[in-house]
């Protein structure tokens, strides 16, 4: 493997983390939305704010690594695709500011009023944020970023059916994994009444992105037909396990098991964000750029690879530790 | 060459360039926050368990709850500047991302460890042993440090490239990292930045005190709110000054239209004064306080250094020169008021281990932290104007790395509107706070315990 190769794997590695982490924290918003008025949505929310509250800063903190990643190692596919989509890419980064501040802010006020008004926010951003990213990808991957400073077109490099197809698909698949994750939560405390309430859902979610990947299948065949054409040649054996993985963790939720229904749900999204690398490799703006021809000198990618090194020797055992306390305090509150 | 130069929209720099300004100017006193708030969060944190103190435990739960919103607030804030990167100046990421990113790429690791262990640290009251506790908070400062250290030093970068090699078509070919970190202003640029983070931090949250004492608050709890930020800051205020001093020698040498526009010279030569106020009127420098000899003395020790004026810098390459000096002059005398306040206070201890009793003090104490936030905005516009019209300087003209995208101008209106409601909410919130169930109800204060 070449250098910018092992660098793109790196990159490839924190998108896969961030869109199943960072996606679930995004879904949670979206069930917080639908959660309901102040009285009937207490309890879910409650669930939400505290499965999410101690992680999100640290899962949100991906996309940052995968930013930092992106322009340093790949510069010209950053600056095309930033300048290309940068009208849902500045309402994602809106987004992006009112979900944190708005969570954070509805957990420290106290007056009902405000915490509607900041709750709403961060739960509309939360719907907001993935699907303008999402679309963002969905342009990148049918082909219309073209390599330069703001080279390609400004509307339709993102209002395309591949674009909303994958930034619906970016909110119900964060949706769906958030759901899982709540079922968790919410088995862990021994809340019977939340477990069944967020089972519910994550069913209903889960077959939505199942209908929603099978709908993909017609729009990138028609939109993006090299996409497809890799997706089904090339990536064939990820887009199968992420079909298998999305099955068996419904027929897991159906069944009411609790067990393995995390790593089942995660694998189902990672395996679909590894196929669609795979189906476009060696490209990273398809049309426009491979990952070599945009790629930094050597020296950048040799420095980028010893600090994700470090990365993973420090972060690693750090968010560890992050999760292993935060999972121990679920079990302490769960009376 | 992929971003070379094609017809700009007009409004492009303009708007992209004030959008940065709104953004970054809002982030630096959160990112402040960020670095310097943990360290006195674990002074009080440390008395609180080494002399069994109370007070010093309420005030650590309170900061830890206004530090979860800073913090978080400073988050996402930050987020939207590396997207700005790519949305506002793909003409600079593009042509020297693989050089001026990798600061960046380090400071992820720093923010990861802080944004891991602050969770961690606001989790961990009443859950973890006291010490381990007080232990879980030390990679927030330290992080905060590195941190720091990195993101100024692509900062320093942009004022001093090197550890890059451009090839024929002003592409970067060939780099080495540790030119890129270790460049000419980054010592002098990290330092100066750092100590500003522990001033602006102790000295606003000190001023919050200061008000209560005002208000008849004289209880040890408010004093000893007062008095751990404030000697911080007052500890860092003549460092600072040594550390602000050592930089503008270093600007004179690195950057001599930037310093130029600093002190306002208009023509080369030894014996060049040092005008305090005073503005350019065609070419002339009108009112201000002008002292003969100051500005070579200063800059080389001796009245006879001959100090570049602005008639050696091609008008094109010109910093607008006034926005520069005023700014400069805000920073200083905002920085020398808060050398006397700090002065005051040390000499009081000294005499008489207390704090000063004067209601002055406290009147000029609770202006400290405004006074410290506007020399931190005020040293960051002398810093990023002054490196104007450059953004990495002598190499790429800011308008060569503008955007292209149609929507700059939109983009820069909705950015003020939020961010305007933004700052209102995180202010409303604080005080909200900082009105809810004072230090008796130190239960309320658990963070992420069950919300109401």
């Amino acid at each position: 493997m070449s250098r910018p190769d092992v660098v793109a794997g790196v990159l490839w590695l924190g998108v896969t983390i961030y869109a199943v982490l960072g996606g679930a924290d995004f879904g949670a918003g979206l069930w917080d939305l639908l959660a309901g008025d102040a009285q009937r949505g207490e309890a879910p929310r409650d669930l939400i704010d505290a499965s999410i509250g101690p992680v999100w800063e640290a899962n949100h903190t991906w996309l940052i690594f995968d930013l930092v990643i992106l322009w340093s190692a790949f510069p010209l596919a950053f600056a095309s695709l930033m300048s290309t989509l940068f009208v849902p890419l500045t309402l994602a980064a809106f987004g992006i500011i009112l979900r944190g501040s708005g969570f954070v802010f509805r957990k420290y006020t106290r007056r009902l009023a405000r915490r509607r008004a900041f709750g709403a926010t961060f739960a509309l951003s939360s719907v907001i944020t993935p699907f303008f990213l999402g679309a963002a990808l969905g342009g990148i991957a049918s082909g219309r970023v073209p390599a330069g400073n703001a080279a390609g077109d400004p509307l339709t490099s993102w209002l395309n059916p591949t674009s909303l197809l994958v930034g619906a698909l970016a909110v119900a698949a964060g949706a769906y994994v958030a759901a899982v994750f709540l079922v968790a939560a919410a088995h862990r405390r021994g809340n019977a009444d939340l477990e069944r309430y967020f089972r519910r859902r994550a069913l209903a979610m889960g077959i939505v992105a199942g209908g929603l990947s099978i709908l993909g299948i017609v729009v990138l065949g028609a939109d993006a037909p090299s996409l497809s054409a890799g997706l089904t040649g090339r990536a064939l054996p990820l887009v199968a396990a992420s079909i298998a993985l999305g099955s068996a963790s419904l027929v897991l939720l159906a069944h009411g098991t609790v067990r393995w229904i995390r790593p089942v749900a995660a694998g189902a999204v990672s395996a679909i964000v590894w196929g669609w690398g795979v189906a476009q490799f060696p490209a990273i703006l398809p049309g426009a750029l491979t990952i070599d021809a945009a790629a930094a000198p050597a020296g950048t990618l040799d420095a980028l690879i010893v600090i994700s090194i470090a990365a993973a020797v420090t972060i690693g055992p750090s968010l560890a530790v992050l999760f292993i306390l935060d999972g121990r305090s679920r079990l302490e509150a769960g009376h | 060459m992929l971003f070379a130069l094609d017809p700009l929209p007009p409004a492009n720099l303009l708007a992209a360039r004030d959008q940065m300004a709104v953004t970054l100017g809002f982030h630096i006193i959160l990112a402040c926050l960020g670095v310097a708030f943990p360290t006195l969060l674990l002074i009080a944190n440390w008395r609180a368990i080494r002399y069994r103190d109370a007070d010093a435990l309420r005030l650590a739960r309170r900061w830890t709850r206004i530090i979860a919103v800073t913090f978080a607030v400073g988050a996402v804030s930050g987020t939207i500047l590396s997207f700005e990167m790519g949305l506002l100046w793909p003409g600079l990421m593009g042509r020297f991302g693989a050089a001026y990113g990798i600061p960046f790429a380090i400071e992820g690791i720093f923010f990861f460890l802080e944004a891991i262990f602050i969770a961690i640290y606001i989790y961990g009251w009443d859950r973890l042993s006291p010490w381990t506790h007080f232990l879980s908070g030390i990679p927030i400062a330290v992080a905060g440090f590195g941190g720091t250290f990195s993101v100024v030093t692509a900062n320093a970068w942009m004022n001093q490239p090197a550890g890059f090699t451009l090839g024929a078509d002003g592409q970067v070919t060939d780099v080495q990292p540790l030119g890129v970190i270790f460049n000419n202003a980054t010592w002098y640029e990290a330092g100066h930045m750092f100590l500003a983070a522990y001033m602006v931090t102790g000295f606003l949250l000190a001023s919050t005190y200061a008000v209560g004492h005002l208000r008849g608050r004289m209880d040890r709890y408010t004093r000893l709110g007062f008095m751990i930020p404030f000697v911080v800051a007052a500890i860092a205020t003549p460092l600072q000054i040594g550390m602000g001093d050592i930089a503008a020698r270093a600007v004179f040498n690195d950057q001599p239209a930037k310093f130029a526009a600093m002190e306002l010279v208009q023509t080369t030569g030894p014996n060049t004064p040092v005008v305090l106020g005073g503005i350019l009127v065609h070419g002339k420098v009108v009112g201000g306080l002008t002292i003969p000899g100051l500005g070579s003395l200063l800059a080389g020790f001796n009245t006879d250094t001959v100090v570049r004026g602005l008639d050696q810098v091609p008008v094109a390459d010109q910093p607008p020169v006034d926005v520069v000096h005023i700014a400069w002059d805000t920073m200083l005398s905002a920085g020398f008021g808060l050398l006397a306040l700090a002065a005051w206070f040390g000499l009081t201890w000294l005499r008489r281990r207390e704090l000063p009793t004067s209601r002055w003090f406290y009147r000029f104490a609770a202006a400290a932290g405004v006074a410290a936030v506007v020399a931190l905005e005020a040293g960051w516009v002398v810093t990023e104007v002054g490196r104007q019209p450059w953004v990495v300087y002598g190499l790429l003209r800011t308008s060569d790395a503008v955007t292209r995208a149609p929507g700059t101008l939109i983009s820069f209106v909705a950015v003020m509107v939020i961010y305007v409601i933004l700052g209102t909410a995180t202010l409303l919130v604080l005080r909200a706070m900082s009105r809810q169930g004072g230090p008796e109800t130190a239960r309320d204060d658990v963070p992420y315990g069950p919300s109401q």
